[in-house]
């Protein structure tokens, strides 16, 4: 493949993977990395660093669009943050001592989960509670706008959550993916922030927790500008595009076709990082 | 100043830190294609340290004699700078707001990621 196919080939597949990973709200990063890993051959190293890269570009070009809905919370993501960039340095540390088998077995798995919550959607909780003692010393509750009037919630079980982000962190530098929907479950299911709130937050933690591994990632020479540039420029058009169309699109049908996606790329991870393929 | 108002000037400066960034790769991404577009590309296995351009100071010294590669890595850089700038930026608000904690869970971030950046490169 000569180097202007390979651009061509690699921006096209990594527009898809942003425009898909918007609408579903599982990022791109899980889709890039095994599209350029199955179709092209390209080493899983090289694939991960170009994914971080586009995690950062996602994050930090949506951050825009979702402050002006007012459902964020700062103060949640940044004490969050503490737990993803200790976790993201480990997983940086720990994908230099991975095989490339071993990265790609790994990989596959959090494929299946991926296909889980494409199919099932992320599990939604409705309940609104009370922030329990830690919570409220650390003044994690706030408010949003839920039918144009402000309604405040609580925040609950603050240890257990950290440790979630702390594993959350390690999946994003260990995969060079956002780990959003790992971070989304944390948030809504075990520490009873609402939905949006959530999700928000999510968006705006998975950039700083990709920073964190970056350095690691450049040092060990997994950010290749020949393939990071692409994959950024492809991640980010799509993502934008994505992200524009979201409000008017029925995302159902196109959720199980993209569960179906991920569950094959996932079968085909697994398969091709035992057999010693990948 | 209220949060609110705060994440508005934070967001807008990390959506122009992005549209700056992908400028500057996609300077870099002509340059490149324009010299190597009929090379023979090959990624099947990694090769450690790759071209050579991983370090702070290697990356700025390529861009700065117009390097391809060196221009878009320097654009990766900034990329990589916006979250961190963020988290800048939230300890000046913090501070602002006369919030102490928040200030300091905002600097304790702020020193993982330069620790971790500063260490890597």
């Amino acid at each position: 493949m000569t180097a202007i196919e390979f651009t061509v080939v690699v921006w096209a597949l990594s527009a898809l993977a942003g425009f898909l990973g918007a609408l579903t709200g599982l990022g791109g990063g899980v889709v890039v990395v095994p599209a350029l890993t199955l179709a092209l051959g390209v080493d899983m190293k090289y694939a991960i660093g170009a994914s971080l890269v586009s995690v950062i570009a996602t994050s930090s070009g949506a951050a825009a669009a979702y402050v002006r809905e007012g459902f964020s919370n700062i103060r949640i993501g940044m004490f969050l943050e503490i737990a993803t960039t200790i976790g993201a340095v480990l997983g940086a540390f720990l994908a230099s001592r991975f095989s490339t088998h071993a990265l790609a077995i790994v990989f596959g798995l959090i494929l299946f989960q991926a296909a889980y919550l494409s199919f099932k959607g992320v599990p939604e909780n409705a309940e609104r509670v009370a922030s329990d003692a830690l919570a409220t010393r650390l003044r994690l509750g706030g408010s949003y706008p839920v039918a144009g009037s402000p309604q405040t919630y609580g925040v609950r079980n603050v240890p257990a959550g950290f440790a979630m982000m702390f594993g959350a962190g390690a999946l994003s530098g260990l995969l060079g993916i956002g780990s959003g929907a790992v971070k989304v479950i944390a948030m809504d299911r075990v520490m009873r922030i609402p939905f949006k709130v959530s999700t928000t937050t999510s968006n705006f933690m998975i950039g700083v927790t990709a920073a964190a591994s970056a350095g690691l990632y450049l040092k060990h020479g997994y950010i290749d500008p020949r393939v990071a540039m692409p994959v950024m420029l492809g991640v980010l058009a799509g993502a934008l595009v994505g992200a524009k169309l979201l409000v008017h699109m029925r995302v159902k049908t196109l959720r199980m076709v993209f569960g179906a996606v991920i569950l094959t790329l996932a079968i085909e991870m697994i398969v091709n990082g035992i057999t010693g393929k990948v | 100043m209220d949060d609110r108002r705060l994440e508005t000037i934070i967001g807008r400066l990390l959506q122009a830190g992005v549209l700056l960034a992908a400028a500057v790769v996609t300077i870099g991404a002509v340059a490149y294609l324009a010299q190597h577009h009929a090379d023979r590309v090959d990624y099947r296995n990694f090769v450690p340290g790759g071209p050579g351009i991983c370090t702070f100071p290697a990356i700025v010294r390529s861009a700065a004699h117009f390097e391809s590669l060196g221009i878009i890595q320097f654009g990766l850089l900034l990329l990589i700078a916006t979250p961190v700038a963020r988290v800048a930026l939230a300890i000046a608000g913090f501070a602002l707001e006369r919030d102490r904690l928040y200030t300091v869970v905002s600097v304790v971030v702020l020193l993982i990621l330069l620790a971790s950046l500063l260490h890597a490169t």
